[in-house]
């Protein structure tokens, strides 16, 4: 069962899980070290993961990956509105619905590949969008979102525990995981771990190597012999899988769904950390989620005030042009150092953060003769 | 009857918005085979030119009347716009029409945009797979609206139209049919508009030289350089008047719909749509499925059709979208071999 896997991958492995579980201590020095964030961390990770399951490995690039991740959301929370507040139901019912709409949307979608697969993915997250924000009102509660209430069945808790005042909080068999404690940390962090185990298996296994075929020269798939759709499918509907239980995490560790969730700058900033970490590796997008994520806190809590103690050593003439100069990029306008980032990535370091950290460890093993091997990675087919 | 005119007429003005941005998208498509994710922006930045050009004529000088009092006790401050002031009934007005005044300044400006951005950003992007394109556009898109969000803040600015064509006109009695089909001067000048430049472009592409050679090069660019035609300037100069296209479609919207720094956004995933319906790099696609989509549309909001399949106004484009892409590959009028994959 473990054979495809290398040593190589074991220790990654290992590494990847002693960070991720000491990630509370690890990450004191930062200041990020609290429930609230580290829950982010471990949740977009987990969406980066599985979006790049299906960019990294077929190359077919989906702009409407939010929808998923509203959908595992709804389902969450009405999971919890109706039946009880354990998480594993919600779990359970977010990947179900998720891979149906999945299911729906790909089969649709794979029809076409390139930009039209794009447009479609993006036509079918915006579809979804306006219609959780108007028609569906009575399910999604629209603008608003959907909250729980104190008038809620929830049959099952209903049957076993009678309630206690003000709204309840989402569990795991008695362990708190939502109201900011670090249960819902662990929890989600083991989410993202065993996310990351499948995907690493997906990765080393003969389907991932099929799928990077097809992302390499899909006709000649086709001309061996192979039918590609299957396998695009499948990885289609995985990626949504993963995308559904991020939303249904987002929804334990805090009960409610918003149809913003589902919107396409929601998809965009997925695409954002998946490129920021580094297409196609294993843990890029989780590394890229994190740090946007992290600098969105850092940056979004900065002010002009904060900066002026910041460089309050320089003397006033010069400290107030940079004040005002910096003040661009922070708080409001945090946005901007994201587009800017972006684009800095995408046309410096087109592999992401992966990609310079191998450009760095080659650049030292083979003294400043390391670029020829990164190359490689891009083989063009021969005609 | 008379409601079926109104509504296509509603969705005809609208419609031109979608043409006019899908024809900038097609033709720097076409021209420089990319998927420039910020065209949107395009069209929202020539909003923003109406906008300023509508500030800086405005601009007031203050000046405080002792001998005058507020009825608070304080010296009144009266306030003489500066345009008034030094060109008198012209400058009143220049402010009145500032919005068509406008298209004057935005032309050059855009163009320039246009053309600092294809050299500066996406000339090196030309040989990258289309996924790269797409990133870094989508990218600049972000920074240009954060940028115009930081100097114009995050609330939409309402453009007045000029007060000749503020009010409504009746379709039915220009049309003979004697019923009043009362409809917006401005929604009217607009679809005029959008046709006028639609048919400019159409002319410069189809009957000067130098569009001949665009056309060439959109259909073999390697056989037009081999002839000695520096390509590469021309299809620059294609992607300032994309940029100019969109621009006026920006400008002259703003009175419809007041500009804020995300309606680029808005309207370029819309776009999009109408691109890949009309066909990629099909010019006359792009304009009919802008139109087509517009109409169908404001069809689909009518009161009406909404009671028999609710929300259907909020979906419609891109169930039509996603309908004629699995019917007909390559969309309406797409050409064989364009964007296959």
């Amino acid at each position: 069962m473990f054979g495809n896997l290398s040593r190589q991958d074991w220790v990654m492995f290992l590494g990847f899980s002693a960070v991720v579980l000491l990630a509370p201590i690890l990450f004191q020095p930062i200041g990020a070290a609290y429930p609230a964030i580290l829950e982010k961390f471990c949740i977009f990770g987990l969406f980066a993961i599985g979006f790049n399951i299906l960019f990294g490995l077929t190359g077919y690039l989906s702009f409407g990956h939010a929808a998923f991740l509203g959908i595992g959301s709804y389902a969450a929370v009405w999971s919890f509105k109706l039946f009880t507040m354990n998480v594993i139901p919600a779990i359970i019912l977010s990947i179900i619905f998720a891979g149906i709409f999945a299911f729906v949307i790909g089969f649709v979608s794979l029809r076409r590949s390139g930009i039209y697969f794009s447009i479609l993915t993006l036509a079918f997250a915006q579809m979804s969008y306006n219609m959780a924000y108007s028609v569906l009102t009575p399910l999604t509660n629209g603008e608003t979102g959907l909250q729980l209430t104190l008038k809620d069945p929830r049959i099952v808790d209903a049957m076993f525990i009678t309630p206690g005042t003000g709204l309840p909080r989402s569990t795991l068999f008695g362990l708190e995981i939502s109201g900011g404690g670090l249960g819902g940390f662990y929890f989600t962090a083991a989410a993202l771990i065993v996310g990351f185990y499948i995907s690493m298996r997906i990765f080393r296994s003969p389907f991932g190597l099929m799928l990077k075929a097809i992302k390499s020269n899909q006709n000649r798939m086709r001309y061996t012999g192979f039918n590609t759709r299957p396998y695009l499918m499948a990885a289609f509907v995985i990626s949504g899988i993963y995308a559904g239980l991020a939303g249904s995490l987002m929804a334990a560790v805090d009960p409610l769904a918003g149809p913003e969730r589902m919107q396409w700058t929601a998809s965009g900033e997925v695409v954002l950390m998946t490129i920021l970490g580094g297409v196609g590796t294993l843990i890029g997008p989780v590394i890229g989620a994190a740090i946007i994520k992290y600098f969105e806190n850092i940056f979004s809590g900065f002010n002009e005030n904060a900066l002026n103690s910041v460089f309050s050593f320089l003397p006033d003439t010069l400290r107030d042009p940079i004040v005002k100069l910096l003040s661009l990029f922070v708080g409001e306008g945090w946005s901007l150092t994201l587009g800017l980032v972006f684009m800095a990535i995408v046309i410096f370091l087109p592999g992401g953060i992966m990609e310079g950290v191998r450009l760095l460890t080659s650049l030292f093993k083979k003294g400043g003769n390391g670029n020829k091997p990164a190359v490689s990675g891009q083989t063009q087919p021969a005609e | 009857m008379d409601a079926i005119i109104l509504q296509i007429l509603n969705g005809l003005d609208k419609g031109g918005a979608y043409a006019l941005i899908a024809l900038g998208l097609t033709l720097v498509f076409g021209t420089l085979g990319v998927v420039n994710f910020a065209h949107g922006a395009l069209f929202m930045l020539g909003a923003f030119c109406a906008v300023t050009f509508n500030k800086i004529l405005t601009l007031e000088k203050v000046t405080v009347d002792p001998t005058q009092l507020t009825p608070w006790g304080t010296p009144a401050e009266i306030k003489t716009s500066l345009v008034e002031a030094w060109l008198g009934e012209f400058g009143k007005v220049l402010v009145n029409y500032s919005v068509p005044v406008s298209i004057i300044a935005a032309i050059p400006v855009m163009l320039i945009i246009g053309i600092v951005m294809e050299r500066g950003l996406i000339r090196h992007f030309y040989k990258r797979p289309h996924a790269d394109q797409i990133l870094v556009t989508f990218g600049l898109a972000i920074v240009i609206q954060e940028i115009i969000k930081h100097f114009y803040g995050a609330n939409p600015i309402p453009q007045a139209a000029p007060a000749a064509f503020s009010g409504t006109a009746q379709v039915g009695m220009l049309l003979g049919m004697g019923d009043a089909i009362p409809y917006p001067w401005w929604r009217l000048i607009y679809l005029f508009f959008s046709l006028a430049v639609i048919g400019i472009v159409f002319a410069f592409l189809q009957f000067t030289t130098y569009g001949m050679v665009v056309r060439a090069g959109m259909r073999d660019r390697e056989t037009v350089g081999l002839l000695g035609i520096d390509i590469e300037r021309r299809f620059t100069v294609v992607f300032g008047i994309a940029a100019v296209v969109a621009g006026l479609a920006g400008v002259m919207y703003t009175p419809v719909l007041p500009p804020d720094y995300h309606m680029g956004m808005d309207f370029l995933v819309l776009s999009f749509v109408v691109v890949v319906v009309g066909g990629m790099g099909s010019l006359g696609g792009a304009v009919a499925a802008g139109f087509l989509l517009g109409i169908l549309q404001s069809f689909a909001s009518m009161n009406e059709i909404k009671s028999i399949i609710p929300g259907i106004d909020q979906i419609i484009i891109y169930l039509v979208a996603v309908v004629i892409l699995l019917t007909m590959p390559r969309g309406l009028m797409g050409r064989k071999g364009v964007m296959e994959d």
